[in-house]
């Protein structure tokens, strides 16, 4: 397994990223200036890196499929993001976000990065607040922290509903301020469609101007893909319409090993389904999960009655609620991890217990809420503490403070009001732990090629846990990479321009034009938007919260002939000349076509149950998650033609400073 | 549901645009608006029609991205929503619907419903920063404490989406509205106190270089506003411009 | 500071100094014109006063008509650059889901109060110019009395003239519904106060037009 060289600094956990900032190479600050860097995806690491690089004085180019880089779908990431600062003196430390991270991920995760993450994160804060980015703030005028799943601590920090928004726009804005300088050149509605390898190394991409057609060819002395997640492969999910995988599935071909394809989020509290036309599932903040308590009925003929409209929840008898997973898991209760979270409500509407229509929906009620907070505000006032409507009517007040926009969103989608009757919930494709391989470097298996934040695949293992995505997606893109791609520029600072006139480009611009002009002249029967529906319903049934042997094989099969249908059947409307997103959407669905197959594989391959990966055969008696060690390494994926003929490579994890442990959060 | 639409059809940039009118039917109430354009186009495209462009992305209300003029109103009729976040429930059956591209010369059409809002973004170039490096060695976040009033006045500026909205709904196309936003915020927080003059002249003279008319009051752009941006913040722009223009 | 003139934001606090200003005077105005209704006597004598002192006539009056002619000069300029701003209009649109009729239609509002002000001048500011400063007879007597009382209920004979200032004093407060608030907005004001000036505004966007309109009928029909 020599070919995965993770290069992990050596010494003490707490000092490696110390001392391997101590020996790295650096590039001197003049010559940064002759040096570019292309940054495909301007979410939280993308956005980030493109300013910090440019800050500390290389070239850089921006590209984005949006019409701005403030669009990027970090921009809806509501909750939260960690970070060990310990403010709340609650006996958070470094190591505790570290240990809860890697435990979260269910020990599927890279020690060295975990560590490195949790390290940074106190700089996050420092830099996001100095920045501009209002976090919620008490009345001592000091920072705020919420606690979120599947922690014992408050390390959350938040803006209301919007922390993602406004940690997208503080990177935002340091982007503008390097935009203002002209040392980032932005190209907003442009999309990636190749790498360009010179001699072994990434230098350049292929984009096409999604305004006019136009394919244009950009060269640069490293490539950074922060690209995001392929959760759109199941069709329906939280993420945004645009976002896709083509990015990091063109780099995948030119020789970037994927890793974990399989380790999907499927987070739990998301609005359910409410008919053929959803286009896309939206998301309730986990921090519901602090003041919400989920549950079902206890008896089969109360979900009946609900299903048919004869009854309403709020007439449900307290001790006919199941409350599942306080039942199950007394110790965390509501807040236990988003794949814990996710499965038990699956459990519960398998066995028949779904409160909706389609039998997939389960209750999150604040009604305990309302009365807790209501009789303290009464206390606090000096109002009576007996008077009912009184109490809930404070407690409503609290709970709209704290979570407002979230409950005018779900009153909005839903038509209910949730502060009358409770919400309903169902889980969602939400965001993707695998994603490129990388090593310490964040450098790809391709020199010169990196990929950050939710693109690579490196510090959440097989689960994520709330408010860490963020974490991660800044630490890479301000702390992380800005460092770690000088050591590989240092020996670029005597090459000059890369000429976009050779024949790797002219190889790969002419590989984009073919596929473009396959697609558009394709004259087939159906939309793209057919064969992406059908790819998703074979991913949520057969790739989705529990798998098993049978249906990942029939998954691998039905996904491959769906690819060959696909490119002989789908229709694109217009031109490939002009605005065209048909044109658009096909590229990236043909992409997801790919990525699928490869997704059902590396799930049939991993014959255990971890994080957001659970196969049906791996299961204790209680139906948790069963872990097997001789699987404790990371699936990396050679591209070699077909995804079926993806070759595995291992890279093995080595826990040396936390314990393996039964995953338990009873 | 059966609807009529007429929708503003416009090939490129350069050519002229039209009124089109569709017949869609079966339209549930519990779709989303851009989910019934979706099954529009789905339809327009078995037919070997061009489909309807329209700018669209996180569909969740935040990213800012959609942008349509339904009825004569940014974003449709109901309030606090996106076009997104607007669902078929707010028509009857048998509604004739308008849909057009923002209207306003700062913000050309690219094609049908898209439109340029670039001038947004540079805006922001010129200012919407508070200039920090990223190096990571800034004071500790809790070093400056911020009186919680003005850390949620700052936060609710903040949350504007740059949908442009705003600027669709006024009769003058101001953008007032979004550049007080960010002017507001960065007032707000003792970290934008030191470039406070710079910060408000530079955003304003963009603005005014972008072509975005005056701000007559008129108070659309606070109703039409899918986030509630508080006309408050244009008073707190004119005062710091003011401020501004006689310190600098 | 040379921003202030040419930016929006400096054009807008002009037009919201040359509002203030045009407010302060309707007040002054009308304070003196209501006394024409109660005692026709001081009415005379205010009226003597303002049109003789120095610091009136060759001060103040300037400043007026230069701030009268700046805010509708400044009005106009606003209002074709705001409409360049939008090059192709609305095929629908719902001004009145967001705005008042009052606050979209300043133009018009003050282009009917200038067409009131032309006429306005003729009756009353011209022929008085021509009195003092052509013909040269600064005694503000008539037949041995002052004459200026006589003159204003003279003016209000004909019916015609009544309903026009009228008219006028509709659109004034049609105006002034929305530009009284628009002008402390203009210069920053939107503080805890706002809720209450905004009562205040409206109480003196129909009752100053409501008093002019009261003294116009009085004179025409006790006349």
């Amino acid at each position: 397994m020599a070919i995965l060289d993770s290069k992990i600094p050596a010494g003490p956990l707490a000092d490696k990223w110390t001392n391997h900032k101590n020996k790295i190479n650096l590039v001197n600050p003049a010559n940064k200036r002759l040096i570019d860097v292309i940054v495909v995806g301007t979410g939280l690491a993308g956005g980030s890196a493109a300013a910090t690089l440019a800050e500390l004085g290389y070239n850089v180019k921006a590209f984005c499929f949006q019409d701005s880089p403030r669009r990027a779908h970090s921009i809806a990431a509501q909750g939260g993001i960690n970070a060990a600062k310990n403010y709340q003196g609650d006996g958070d430390s470094t190591y505790r976000l570290f240990y809860d991270t890697v435990k979260g991920g269910d020990y599927r995760s890279r020690e060295a990065n975990v560590y490195r993450l949790a390290e940074v994160s106190i700089n996050i804060i420092d830099q996001c607040v100095a920045q501009g980015v209002p976090f919620a703030r008490d009345y001592g005028g000091l920072l705020d922290n919420r606690s979120f799943g599947g922690v014992l601590v408050s390390r959350t920090f938040y803006a209301k509903g919007q922390t993602g928004q406004q940690l997208l726009l503080g990177a935002y804005s340091a982007m503008n301020r390097q935009i203002g300088r002209g040392k980032i050149k932005m190209y907003a509605r442009h999309e990636m469609l190749d790498v360009v390898i010179v001699d072994g190394k990434a230098r350049g991409i292929i984009a096409r101007n999604l305004v006019t057609g136009e394919i244009e060819r950009h060269s640069a002395h490293a490539v950074v893909l922060g690209t995001g997640g392929y959760g759109n492969a199941f069709y329906l999910s939280t993420y945004a319409m645009g976002s896709n995988v083509t990015a990091a599935w063109k780099a995948h071909k030119r020789g970037a090993f994927f890793a974990n394809p399989c380790y999907t989020q499927i987070h739990p509290t998301c609005i359910p389904v409410s008919g053929d036309h959803q286009s896309k599932l939206t998301l309730m903040s986990e921090s519901l999960r602090n003041d919400g308590r989920i549950w079902v009925p206890k008896h089969k003929k109360d979900v009946e009655a609900i299903r048919d409209g004869s009854l309403k929840p709020t007439q449900i008898a307290e001790e006919d609620r199941d409350y599942y997973l306080e039942r199950r898991y007394p110790a965390f209760g509501n807040l236990v991890p988003r794949d814990v979270a996710s499965r038990a409500a699956k459990e519960r509407c398998d066995a028949g217990y779904g409160v909706n229509k389609t039998g997939e929906a389960v209750y999150l009620d604040f009604a305990s809420a309302f009365m807790r907070y209501g009789k303290e505000q009464a206390h606090v006032k000096g109002l009576d503490e007996n008077d009912e409507a009184l109490v809930k009517k404070l407690g409503q007040e609290i709970v709209r403070n704290k979570y407002g926009n979230l409950f005018q969103m779900y009153e909005k989608i839903v038509a209910q009001n949730p502060y009358e009757t409770p919400m309903m919930i169902y889980p969602a494709v939400h965001y993707t732990m695998g994603g490129i391989w990388v090593d310490y470097n964040l450098m790809t298996t391709v020199p010169g090629l990196y990929a950050i934040g939710e693109a690579n695949f490196s510090d959440h293992g097989a689960n994520r846990l709330g408010a860490s995505a963020l974490m991660q997606g800044l630490a890479d893109g301000y702390f992380v990479l800005p460092y770690t791609i000088g050591d590989y520029l240092a020996d670029d600072i005597r090459t000059g321009p890369i000429s976009t006139e050779s024949k790797e480009f002219d190889d790969a611009e002419k590989n984009v034009t073919e596929t473009i002009d396959k697609l558009i002249n394709n004259n087939g029967s159906k939309s793209v938007d057919h064969f992406h529906k059908r790819l998703g319903k074979i991913m949520w049934n057969k790739c989705g919260m529990a798998r098993n042997e049978k249906d990942l094989k029939e998954a691998i099969s039905e996904i491959a002939e769906l690819r060959a249908e696909f490119w002989n059947d789908v229709k694109i409307p217009g031109t490939a000349t002009e605005y065209n997103e048909e044109l658009a959407k096909a590229g990236r669905v043909a992409d997801f076509l790919e990525l699928g197959e490869l997704f059902a594989k590396d799930a049939l391959f991993r014959e255990e149950s971890a994080g957001g990966h659970f196969r049906e055969e791996y299961q204790t008696q209680e139906g948790e998650a069963m872990r097997k060690k001789e699987f404790q390494f990371v699936s990396a994926w050679e591209y070699k033609g077909e995804p079926k003929d993806a070759v595995l490579h291992k890279e093995e994890l080595a826990y040396e400073n936390i314990e393996v442990k039964e995953r338990s959060y009873k | 549901m059966n609807l009529t639409l007429k929708i503003w059809r416009q090939k490129g940039a350069n050519d002229k645009g039209k009124i089109v009118d569709y017949a869609v039917s079966e339209v549930s109430p519990d779709m989303s608006f851009l989910e019934m354009l979706d099954v529009l186009n789905q339809d327009l495209i078995e037919k070997g029609e061009e489909p309807v462009a329209f700018d669209h992305d996180c569909r969740e209300g935040i990213c800012g991205m959609c942008s349509m003029f339904v009825n004569g109103q940014a974003h449709g009729p109901d309030s606090m929503v996106t076009v997104c976040q607007l669902h078929m429930r707010s028509f009857n059956d048998g509604d004739t619907i308008y849909i057009e591209p923002w209207r306003a010369t700062a913000f050309p059409v690219i094609k049908d419903l898209i439109v340029d809002r670039t001038a947004f973004d540079r805006i922001q170039h010129a200012g919407g920063f508070i200039s920090v490096n990223t190096s990571g060695n800034t004071q500790d976040a809790n070093a400056i404490p911020i009186e919680k009033a003005n850390a949620d006045a700052a936060f609710d500026a903040a949350t504007c989406i740059g949908c442009g909205a705003c600027v669709a709904s006024c009769k003058n196309s101001s953008a007032m509205l979004f550049v007080s936003a960010k002017v507001s915020q960065f007032a707000l927080l003792p970290q934008g106190q030191v470039e406070a003059t710079d910060r408000v002249l530079n955003m304003v003279k963009q603005m005014d270089e972008e072509g975005f008319g005056n701000c007559t009051n008129t108070g659309a752009c606070e109703v039409e506003c899918p986030k509630g941006i508080s006309l408050e913040n244009i008073a707190r722009m004119n005062r710091e411009y003011l401020k501004a223009s006689l310190k600098g | 500071m040379a921003s202030i003139f040419s930016s929006s934001i400096g054009r807008k606090f002009a037009m919201a100094l040359s509002a203030f200003f045009l407010m302060v005077f309707l007040l002054q105005h009308f304070a003196i014109n209501i006394l024409s209704v109660f005692s026709p006597d001081s009415f005379n004598e205010v009226s003597h006063f303002m049109g003789t002192f120095w610091a009136v006539q060759f001060l103040l009056q300037p400043i007026l008509i230069f701030g009268v002619v700046f805010h509708f000069i400044m009005g106009f300029v606003l209002e074709i650059k705001n409409n360049k701003s939008r090059a192709v209009s609305y095929a629908k649109n719902k001004g009145s889901a967001n705005s008042t009729w009052m606050s979209r239609n300043m133009i018009w509002s003050g282009g009917f109060i200038l067409i009131f002000i032309v006429i306005h001048f003729i009756d009353f500011w011209i022929p008085e110019i021509n009195t003092k400063y052509i013909v040269g007879d600064m005694s503000g007597l008539h037949n041995g009395e002052f004459r200026y009382y006589e003159e204003l209920r003279e003016k209000f004979v004909p019916i015609w003239r009544v309903g026009l200032y009228c008219l006028g004093f509709v659109f004034l407060a049609l105006h002034l519904l929305h530009g009284f608030n628009s002008a402390f907005q203009s210069v920053g004001a939107n503080n805890k106060y706002t809720n209450g000036l905004k009562g205040f505004g409206k109480v003196y966007a129909i009752g100053i037009p409501v008093g002019f309109i009261f003294i116009a009928l009085f004179h025409h029909f006790t006349h």
